[in-house]
């Protein structure tokens, strides 16, 4: 039987469930082949926070959740073999690889080898102007905010360069999250950075693992139509990946959830534009091209993946700090429900405008829908009036003390609003807004940096 | 053989992704009767008016015929994206269910699949 190389996502996002990667390590430890375990859990966002946890403590700025994600496998992927991949670094993969050294120490295991990748974050090696020039793709103009993070979508390369020079861990910053499969992949077959078709095999790959069961059952069920067994302990992904770039994409034995061509077809159109198009620093990904075989229980087959040249310009993004968001929410239910909750959104609308704060502010009416409605707005379909519904208003401003006026005026509707309003809640949190710009490979190519420790 | 005007939920699923300002959705078909329906009649406008209350300014439309899918990026349609949107649903993840609702066709029993409760609604009275 031909060589496989197999890869397993043990997290889709910051946040996923800690628990989810138990049963890869525990089916990967029983096949003798190369074995990775991936772990995605850089939204743009966190980025912004972590960058901030740095600026305040040197030591800290890697992922919040790295003790919960590493503590559990740790000692089971060292002794049994299996890499881990993850973005976990966050602002500070070296301060990320100094805790895991502790992990380790903690747990009485050998000092594992750790390759971190260095050289995502712009702001090391470019001044807050030359980011402000470079071309923007999309999002906000910046010029007027301080710049709180600018990191730049690094590719495979570094990783695949970290696992030949030993690593049994490799830690990065931003990348893109595909890279984390690539990687292993371009390390594993030696794969040639210009076999396009092989570098798009490995990105559909990494793109069809990074948000963990969302390839695998979850995020899918829609119950009567779509249905998923054991959601509550739904496996994650595993990839069986070939030398020629087939793969098939299972789950561990014994697990819940679903793998079939509906799966696999939703997670691979999951934030995707132009699909014979997915840019990534390695290649141009062409998904049309793509076919998708059963290959048994729990078990696609995909193949056909195409490359093209890849894009010039490397993608980053810069957050900066955008003001308070204030929201809160009070519930009407019972006989004439939904009439008492508009009343109650018009009434936030007047003090609000009589308090005169500037800034956007929505009003909906959650039961009413919501998601797809404002308070002005008519759903298409017929609401009860009789019912269980919940205002809910939201607004951005410059300052916090707005936000806290603005949740203060909800509030107040328990007193002095419509009849039997209750369970009330209210939150300020901070915003952070973010801009894609495009920078030249040459100043982030010396920047890259791959550091065994 | 006999049409019902139904939701596209009754013969085709969807997930919406986002980044930035543009959210894209998939409409994928479980049949190919289903795939060719969809294929056929749901082009940018029906998307764009679908959506254009909600902010959308333009929609591009992308075959993928070996998966019996559509994808659809739907620019400005997010309120701003998820860093700056005012909407409970800042990602707008459930814009894929708002779709499958209100994107209506002419949809005949073969295009179903088993066990769906759409079938229902072919039950001659």
């Amino acid at each position: 039987m031909s060589k496989k190389v197999y890869i397993g996502c043990g997290a889709g996002f910051a946040g996923d469930r800690f628990d989810a990667s138990i049963p890869i390590v525990k089916q990967l430890s029983k096949i003798n082949a190369p074995k990775y375990l991936m772990f995605e859990v850089l939204a743009e966002r966190t980025l912004a926070l972590a960058q901030q946890l740095r600026t305040k403590n040197s030591e800290e700025g890697y992922s919040p959740f790295l003790d919960s994600y590493i503590t559990p496998i740790l000692s089971d992927c060292l002794e049994n073999n299996i890499k881990i991949i993850s973005n976990i670094g966050a602002a500070n993969p070296m301060g990320a690889a100094k805790r895991i050294f502790e992990i380790a120490e903690k747990q009485k295991i050998k000092k594992p080898k750790i390759g971190v990748v260095i050289g995502d974050d712009l702001l090391a090696y470019m001044s807050d102007s030359e980011i402000l020039e470079s071309p923007t793709m999309e999002g906000l103009d910046f010029s007027n905010n301080k710049i709180t993070a600018a990191n730049v979508y690094l590719g495979a390369k570094p990783i695949a360069d970290a696992l030949e020079k030993g690593a049994d861990i490799v830690v990065v910053g931003r990348s893109v999250d595909s890279a984390l499969a690539l990687g292993p992949l371009i390390y594993e077959y030696k794969w040639k950075e210009n076999d396009l078709d092989l570098m798009a095999a490995g990105t559909i790959c990494g793109h069809l693992l990074e948000c963990g069961a969302q390839v695998t059952g979850a995020y899918f069920a829609d119950p009567g139509y779509k249905d998923v067994p054991d959601l509550a302990y739904v496996g994650f992904p595993i990839a069986e990946v070939h030398e020629d770039g087939t793969f098939v994409i299972t789950k561990p034995d014994g697990t819940g959830g679903l793998v079939n061509e509906a799966t696999v077809t939703e997670q691979l159109l999951y934030e995707t534009h132009d699909p014979s198009s997915y840019l990534v620093p390695d290649v141009t990904a062409d998904m049309t091209s793509l076919v998708l075989e059963n290959d048994g229980i729990n078990r696609i087959l995909v193949k056909g993946a195409k490359g093209n040249t890849p894009p010039k310009q490397l993608k980053a993004t810069i957050c900066c700090d955008n003001g308070f968001m204030g929201e809160a929410e009070m519930s009407y239910a019972g006989p004439n429900a939904l009439a008492r909750a508009r009343l109650a959104g018009e009434i936030i609308d007047q003090r609000i405008q009589k308090l005169g704060i500037q800034g956007p502010m929505r009003i909906e009416i959650i039961g009413g829908g919501s998601v797809h409605y404002s308070l002005d707005e008519t759903a298409s379909y017929e609401l009860p009036n009789n019912g269980d519904y919940r205002v809910r208003a939201s607004a951005i401003y410059p300052h916090k003390k707005q936000a806290q006026q603005m949740i203060d005026e909800v509030t107040s509707l328990y007193c002095s609003g419509p009849s039997a309003g209750g369970g009330a809640r209210s939150y300020v949190t901070p915003q952070s807004s973010t801009a894609s710009i495009l920078v030249d490979r040459s100043i982030v190519n010396p920047q890259i940096e791959v550091k065994i420790l | 053989m006999k049409t019902i005007d139904l939701p596209v939920h009754a013969i085709a699923h969807a997930r919406a992704g986002d980044k930035g300002d543009v959210s894209n959705i998939s409409l994928i078909a479980y049949l190919d009767n289903g795939w060719d329906l969809i294929n056929n009649l749901v082009t940018e406008d029906k998307i764009q008016s679908i959506f254009k209350r909600l902010g959308s300014t333009k929609v591009d439309r992308y075959e993928l015929p070996n998966l019996k899918a559509l994808n659809f990026v739907i620019h400005n349609a997010l309120g701003g994206g998820v860093n700056s949107s005012l909407r409970l649903d800042r990602h707008g993840k459930t814009l894929s269910s708002h779709l499958l609702l209100e994107l209506v066709l002419p949809i005949t029993k073969n295009m179903i699949p088993i066990k769906s409760p759409y079938l229902e609604k072919f039950i001659e009275d």
